[in-house]
């Protein structure tokens, strides 16, 4: 378990080896307080997707789970990428609801993030990890907390690093994106280091 | 004439998806170790686009305005849905390789961002032309990334040997750094400010003081 957890960290880090959620990490990487507030986000959703997105992928769409009416030989694997998008959207509304209700502080503060996650690729990306690894309950609790920490983390030091860039000199041309992804390809490289940790 | 076809070419150099307006860069870079994933990839994209943007812009006049996200999302799902299945029917070796890529198509950017701002308010026939236009522009990206670290990480174009490598008993000392996933993003910057200094229009201001005051504070 804790070997799986450093790998989604920091190895297998959603973004700096799999790109994946790359335009938000572009797009809210200016500031590190909204960079903080994002990542928060993407931590609570790919922590309760993953897990949620297991269960319906075991008992809903593999092959044999309506076994229990008689009807062992129904395949619904090809509607995987439906359910968990279906999954990922109504866990945002129902977060943003209880947020609402129970934490208005906090939702104030993650507001208008939450309704740009649903379509960010990080977070459909981690289930279709889930299923294409074939983890089990367990396992993608801890896989989906770990790699939305490793996103999170990702972001905030890209934010920080970027609002320094702001005083840096350099050619026109590479203001701005280009910069941004010489840097993020500085710190993938810092972070593949960290593979030798998770793999010992 | 020239109008008509604005929608193909802009996206392609002018308004590029990927280098202007920063879409769609998720996937595209996760395929780009080898030419023949990059090209699937491409295709696949600029096929799921053209057929949810032609379907999108069929119906525009039907979808009401308060649900028209989810039904796009459901549109595009379900073009990648077959997509995917096409892809595991004809080409199952290249379908295991590009993974989990095919299917995050529905989260690229470009796909959405195309259906909401061009074919819900377009006919049909300048919709597909502007998502061709949309997909060759990505494609294009795609395309030239993967020249360049296939051909430096394998000595090999589409799997041909180019450059023998010392391992075959050629001199190539293939370029490891290719293969892993920060020469992408450094690729990436590079190609950005190729283009930038080729088209000067593109560059992005200068943080003025005032942002400076304000990022201190």
């Amino acid at each position: 378990m804790t070997d799986l957890f450093l790998r989604a960290v920091f190895a297998d880090n959603l973004i700096l080896s799999f790109f994946l959620g790359v335009c938000t990490f572009l797009a809210v990487s200016k500031r590190v307080e909204t960079a903080l507030g994002l990542g928060a986000a993407i931590i609570v959703i790919l922590t309760i997707t993953v897990p949620v997105n297991q269960l319906i992928l075991t008992w809903l769409l593999a092959p044999g789970a309506w076994g229990w009416i008689g009807a062992g030989d129904v395949d619904l694997t090809f509607l995987r990428l439906i359910a968990f998008i279906g999954v990922i959207a109504a866990m945002v509304q129902v977060l943003e609801m209880v947020l609402d209700r129970f934490a208005p502080a906090l939702y104030a503060a993650l507001g208008i993030y939450l309704p740009l996650i649903t379509v960010n690729c990080a977070i459909l990306g981690g289930s279709l990890f889930m299923a294409e690894r074939s983890y089990g309950f367990g396992e993608s609790i801890v896989f989906g907390f770990g790699s939305g920490l490793g996103w999170a983390l990702a972001i905030i030091a890209l934010a920080a690093i970027r609002e320094r860039l702001a005083y840096a000199d350099m050619p026109a041309g590479l203001r701005g994106l280009g910069m941004t992804f010489i840097v993020t390809g500085l710190m993938s490289m810092a972070f593949t280091a960290f593979a030798t940790m998770a793999a010992p | 004439m020239r109008a008509a076809l604005k929608p193909l070419f802009d996206p392609l150099l002018r308004d590029n998806p990927v280098t202007v307006q920063i879409l769609g860069i998720c996937s595209a870079l996760a395929v780009t170790t080898s030419m023949t994933t990059a090209l699937t990839m491409s295709l696949a994209l600029t096929a799921v686009l053209m057929a949810s943007s032609a379907v999108i812009s069929l119906i525009r006049h039907h979808i009401p305005a308060q649900i028209r996200l989810i039904l796009q999302i459901t549109i595009i799902a379900a073009m990648v849905i077959v997509a995917d299945l096409i892809l595991q029917a004809y080409a199952y070796a290249i379908s295991q390789r590009l993974s989990i890529f095919v299917s995050l198509i529905v989260t690229n950017c470009i796909v959405l961002g195309r259906a909401e701002a061009f074919a819900m308010s377009n006919p049909v026939g300048a919709s597909i032309l502007d998502a061709l236009g949309n997909g060759a522009g990505y494609s294009a990206i795609l395309m030239v990334i993967a020249f360049v670290r296939e051909l430096l990480g394998f000595g090999t174009l589409f799997g041909i040997t180019i450059f023998p490598t010392v391992a075959d008993g050629g001199w190539y000392q293939p370029f490891g750094f290719m293969l892993l996933a920060p020469s992408a993003f450094m690729l990436l910057g590079l190609l950005v400010w190729a283009l930038r200094i080729w088209r000067v229009e593109q560059v992005e201001p200068a943080a003025t003081h005032v942002d400076r005051e304000e990022a201190l504070s």
